[in-house]
């Protein structure tokens, strides 16, 4: 078959331009991959819908931004690590107020922010963290408390937990523990907290959060819904015990150091090879 | 001034009419550009807040909504069912570009157009010829990618590299690398080809065009009788192949109005002739002028 000069024309034409465009669509394609991951410091306005749906939702309007009293927010710019145009922000540089009225989700005209997001407690930007216990002053023993108390929420999202100071012997430590069932991740602790490098950080939720296998079951909560025991007590608890350590069942705990009264031997082989002689 | 290469077109139009006729339609294109970006700009700069957002959507005096229609078909295609604020806002912009022509997104409203017209204007004025050249059909296979890339990965991929939003919202809400962009799209229109990134590839110029397919407002060589063949208005439209129809091809019946799409309404024609042979007019208004034309072959 021979192809007249046009049609010949016509057609190296538009190879031509499908390859040009087939490359340009593969470029588009690998950049739009790369550009899902968002990093773990920029957090997303409160309702922001999970982030695959959000980067299909989202179209880059900015009204959220120019709504927030706060300047909280800002969209990202060329050349951000954040994908291109979408808002943002970063806690321990201007975190989210938790206003009572959310303006930010009322301005957006999609559903990238879910509109169904009523009170801002129920927002979950991120989860707070306290990351590094080394760092964080209250795990020395020193009074600090300011993630805790510029918490919006404090005593639901942020508690203190008192524990005994084991290098003072007489003093304790004031623990914050976040509560992820109320942490809204507003990063108002990140943004407080007084180390050169916060220690208590707002992490995106699929960072932050572990999850029990769904058949994971706790034997007291078990038993407090059924209202009693659900196995036969045994008639001797035994415990395995670190060599060389023995428990003291009336209160004092595990005794380090102080001969070994436990039927068990250092090694577990033991263990399984007596249990085995005993059946 | 079809026989000097180096004179930039309108030199006759400007002679004739004076310059302030002569660059009517372009000033006033710039005055639409700019002051529509300076509208969105007074809130953040000066805290007067008529229009919030930028082009994907905005809200005009805590009333009005608008949406880019082309960002929403995305983000429907990437699965998302829209609000009704901005379903609301699309309908309204698509109704306008239906009567206005969608191409005058183009060159009345885009901020691209203003560097693309300088790389144009540069181009002719160094006599720049040659380089590569583009299928003018690669916009419309461009936009199918934008659309299929949206369907396929549940994003609006093309928002991640969009020249004409980045730019936009970048003057808005800060720039960073965007002037990047920028200068590129300056550098291929002068270097590589002639109006490369508006006649050819730019997917919302593609997408604009086809929504003005049917539109009311269009240019119309209404006094085409005039034309003294100086070729300005090739020179500087920057689709110039929708001309030649409506001004040439009088003997084939074919009207006055320029009917094409890609035509963006930006006024250039009807500026640099000095013969005034164009003129802004309704789509409506090919036949009755054809039939004039006709007439006039009948009696000739
Ligand atoms: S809740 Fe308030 S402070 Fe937080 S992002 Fe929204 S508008 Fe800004
Ligand atoms: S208002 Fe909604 S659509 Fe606009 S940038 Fe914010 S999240 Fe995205
Ligand atoms: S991020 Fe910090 S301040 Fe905000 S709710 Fe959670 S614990 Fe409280
Ligand atoms: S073709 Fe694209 S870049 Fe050029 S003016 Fe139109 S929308 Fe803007
Ligand atoms: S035909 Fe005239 S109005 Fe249309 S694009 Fe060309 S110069 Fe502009």
């Amino acid at each position: 078959m021979k192809f007249s000069g046009k049609r010949r024309k016509f057609l190296t034409e538009t190879a031509r331009t499908a390859a040009g465009v087939g490359v340009a669509a593969l470029m588009m394609g690998f950049y739009t991959r790369q550009s899902r991951a968002l990093p773990a410091d920029a957090i997303r306005p409160p309702g922001a819908i999970d982030e695959d749906s959000f980067l299909g939702a989202c179209i880059r309007c900015g009204l959220c931004v120019i709504d927030c009293p706060y300047e909280t927010l800002s969209l990202a710019a060329a050349g951000d690590d954040v994908a291109l145009g979408t808002p943002y922000f970063t806690a321990r540089n201007i975190p989210c107020e938790m206003c009572q009225d959310i303006p930010c989700i009322k301005a957006c005209p999609t559903g990238a922010l879910d509109h169904g997001l009523e009170k801002i407690d129920d927002a979950r930007m991120g989860l707070a963290v306290v990351i590094d216990q080394e760092a964080c002053i209250a795990f020395q023993g020193l009074r600090c408390e300011v993630c805790f108390n510029i918490c919006p929420i404090r005593g639901k999202a942020i508690d203190l937990d008192y524990r005994h100071n084991a290098r003072s012997g007489k003093h304790a430590l004031f623990i914050p523990i976040v509560h992820s069932d109320a942490c809204t991740g507003c990063g108002k602790c990140e943004q407080a907290c007084i180390l050169e490098q916060a220690a208590i950080k707002v992490m995106p939720l699929s960072l932050a959060k572990g999850q029990m296998q769904g058949h994971y079951r706790l034997g007291w909560e078990e038993k407090e819904k059924a209202g009693g025991s659900l196995i036969d007590t045994e008639d001797k608890h035994e415990y395995n015990l670190p060599s060389g350590s023995r428990y003291d069942y009336e209160g004092e705990g595990l005794i380090p150091g102080e001969g070994n009264d436990v039927p068990f031997s250092d090694n577990p082989l033991d263990t399984l090879n007596g249990l085995k002689e005993g059946m | 001034m079809a026989n000097s290469k180096a004179v930039q077109p309108g030199t006759d139009a400007i002679a004739a009419k004076g310059w302030i006729a002569a660059h009517k339609w372009l000033i006033l294109r710039r005055i639409s550009q700019l002051g529509i970006l300076g509208l969105f700009l007074l809130g953040p700069l000066a805290g007067i807040w008529i229009i919030k957002g930028n082009l994907a959507s905005s809200l005009t005096l805590d009333v009005l909504p608008l949406t880019d229609p082309y960002v929403l078909i995305q983000s429907v295609l990437a699965g998302q069912r829209p609000i009704q604020t901005a379903i609301t806002g699309a309908v309204i912009i698509t109704v306008f570009y239906l009567l206005v022509g969608g191409r005058t997104y183009c060159s009345w409203l885009c901020p691209i157009n203003i560097i693309t017209d300088a790389a144009a204007w540069l181009r002719n004025k160094l006599s720049l010829k040659g380089g590569a050249t583009f299928s003018k059909n690669s916009r419309f296979w461009l936009l199918g990618v934008t659309l299929l890339l949206a369907l396929m990965s549940g994003t609006i991929a093309w928002e991640l590299v969009n020249p004409v939003s980045m730019v936009f919202r970048g003057l808005i809400f800060g720039m960073g690398m965007a002037w990047g962009i920028v200068l590129a799209i300056f550098l291929l229109d002068l270097l590589v080809s002639k109006r490369a990134w508006c006649g050819s590839l730019c997917p919302v110029g593609a997408f604009y065009s086809l929504l003005g397919h049917t539109s009311l407002l269009r240019v119309s060589a209404a006094h085409r009788e005039n034309c003294n063949d100086c070729m300005d208005c090739f020179v500087v439209c920057p689709e110039h192949q929708v001309i030649k129809p409506a001004l040439k091809e009088i003997p084939t019946g074919t009207g006055p109005v320029i009917l094409f799409s890609q035509c963006t309404n930006c006024g250039r024609c009807i500026d640099v002739c000095s013969e005034n042979v164009f003129q802004f007019d309704f789509r409506f208004n090919n036949t009755k002028t054809t039939s004039v034309a006709n007439k006039h072959e009948v009696l000739s």
